[in-house]
């Protein structure tokens, strides 16, 4: 699979080259003492968590545990749920994204999401890749055309369909729908992507590819990923979060939750004694 | 026992299904029967060509085309008011309204098209006619324009509802997916859920216009009795249902040539919708598969 890292236009938001220069280790996300509740149901009790810049952070944890909830704050997704409510702080890029002045479609362009199953709009593929561009209002065919080529090239999809880009998106293998999401997701340029269970759905060989990808958009992106599969979260991620009743159990490094858990109910569930 | 039991019920099902059908072929057959008689005695390209549709004068013309005409313009005014109006109360229902609105609004609004049509008729007469006579002095007592924006009220339900069954069922995750990349509710509900939603869109659209098509008592109360091939929605006009009413209720004798006119006309108003209905039921066949 080829894929190259090339990006016609340069993003001249600031946030972004804060974290580009100097402060590599600021926190690229960073909430404290989150409690969310649907209306009398707590479903987070208080986690604070920072993941930083150019990262894949994995979210594990039994269904019900509140890992997407918690994933799913981070780009105000909770906000359309019915009796959804909040406390706490969650800063993005040092800016806290529940203020009452946050443009929330802002926010999203800033921090993509590819969903549990692969939800191509029904248009071409070329128009699901350009979608978030034509939103934003940009005429510029040119820069769609560039935008859409390299989003495609970045997931690896291009080969497979640079002949029929007129074609239905949904017309795609399940693996290929996915991976159109996240092309989708990437010509909007944002700088975290948001994942939840992006493999559930999908065979073996088209999880391997979604994984390889994810291992490599790492170098561009900050990658928070929601999975049930314990070999997932070994293999591709650097930090995993190990999530119980609405708790954060334990967040460290990948290797020691694999390795070497500090807690006894971390070890329960990865080593699948539970859950 | 119980086999026959079994039996009974499965045959009496049946039957029940078995008349249904009997009973709409009878008709087609009787429909064309007395249109083929119609039709030995006047040309089919007079009747597709005439301008004059005149069957009760001592001067006869059969020239469907005023009456066809009538009944176009009627159920354009009425789709013209219809859609934009059924349109938006459906997009505001599914992508805006509440969840206890939707639930309490939907079912009012199909109370619209329960309301008799005998009502909407003199509605239209007593009360739309003199309120536009108001703004155009000009307007007729019968016209097609009061009946047909009536007639268009009467259709709201048709578009709202089943547009909205539409958009409803678009799966969540489209618009997830839309509101995942930044885009609005406005983008959401007009870039993604209406195109998504378009074949019920349309099914509703052409369900509404077959209904306006073949609606009767509205403008046989309020846009006239007068064959008239015109597109000036202020003077008065006669739909094909009109004038079938108006032949009925008359005293031409059974088996006359001006008996014969109500089925040529029948078949003309049956044609048209036939097709409209064949055409909504392919649309939704096809919508289906795609979401399933």
């Amino acid at each position: 699979m080829e894929i190259t890292m090339e990006n016609p236009k340069k993003k001249g938001v600031v946030l972004d080259s804060i974290v580009d220069t100097s402060l590599k280790k600021t926190p690229k996300i960073e909430t404290k003492n989150i409690k969310v509740w649907y209306e009398e149901f707590n479903a987070i009790k208080g986690i604070s968590m920072s993941i930083k810049p150019n990262t894949v952070t994995a979210f594990i944890g039994p269904s019900g545990c509140g890992k997407s909830t918690f994933l799913r704050l981070f780009n105000r997704m909770n906000d359309y749920v019915d009796g959804f409510s909040l406390e706490g702080k969650i800063k993005i890029n040092g800016q806290n994204i529940y203020k009452k002045n946050v443009n929330v479609e802002e926010l999203r362009k800033e921090v993509g999401m590819v969903f549990q199953k692969p939800n191509p709009f029904p248009k071409s593929i070329f128009d699901n890749v350009a979608y978030g561009l034509k939103i934003q209002g940009i005429k510029d065919k040119q820069l769609i055309n560039d935008r859409v080529i390299s989003s495609l090239k970045q997931v690896g999809l291009w080969e497979e369909v640079k002949d029929d880009l007129k074609k239905s998106g949904l017309a795609l293998s399940g693996g290929q729908q996915q991976r159109l999401c996240i092309a989708r997701t990437l010509a909007v340029e944002p700088s975290i992507i948001l994942m939840d269970e992006p493999t559930s759905a999908l065979d073996p060989i088209s999880t391997a590819k979604i994984e390889e990808l994810i291992f490599q958009l790492k170098q561009k992106y900050t990658i928070v990923i929601v999975t049930h599969n314990m070999q997932q979260a070994s293999r591709i991620s650097d930090y995993t979060a190990f999530f119980y009743l609405g708790e954060l159990i334990e967040f460290n490094k990948t290797k020691n939750i694999f390795t070497n858990p500090e807690k006894k109910q971390t070890e329960n569930y990865i080593t699948g004694r539970f859950g | 026992m119980r086999k026959i039991k079994e039996l009974i019920i499965e045959k009496t099902l049946m039957t029940s299904a078995l008349i249904t059908i009997a009973v709409t072929l009878g008709i087609i057959l009787v429909l064309s029967i007395e249109a083929i008689q119609f039709f030995s005695e006047v040309s089919i390209f007079d009747f597709l060509t005439d301008t004059q549709w005149t069957p009760l004068f001592t001067e006869k013309h059969f020239g469907i085309l005023p009456l066809l005409s009538g009944t176009l313009l009627t159920s354009f005014i009425a789709i013209s008011v219809a859609l934009p109006i059924g349109l938006t109360i459906s997009i505001y229902l599914s992508e805006y309204a509440p969840k206890a609105f939707r639930k309490a609004v939907k079912p009012l609004l199909e109370l619209l098209a329960s309301i008799p049509t005998v009502v909407y008729g003199f509605f239209a007469l007593v009360v739309v006619t003199p309120f536009l006579q108001g703004f155009f002095p000009d307007l007729a007592g019968f016209n097609s324009l009061s009946a047909g924006i009536v007639m268009g009220i009467m259709i709201i339900p048709y578009i709202s509802s089943i547009s909205e069954d539409a958009l409803h069922a678009v799966p969540a995750s489209l618009r997830e997916a839309s509101y995942g990349m930044g885009a609005t509710k406005l983008q959401t509900a007009f870039k993604v859920i209406v195109p998504a939603a378009s074949s019920g869109i349309i099914v509703s659209i052409i369900l509404a216009i077959s209904r306006a098509i073949g609606e009767t008592m509205i403008v046989a109360i309020a846009a006239g009795q007068q064959p008239r091939l015109t597109l000036d929605p202020t003077v008065p006009v006669e739909t094909i249902t009109a004038y079938i009413v108006q032949v009925s209720l008359g005293d031409v004798q059974h088996g006359s040539l001006e008996y014969r006119t109500i089925f040529a006309a029948g078949i003309t108003l049956f044609t048209f919708t036939f097709l409209l209905n064949t055409l909504s039921y392919r649309i939704r066949k096809k919508y289906q598969e795609k979401y399933e």
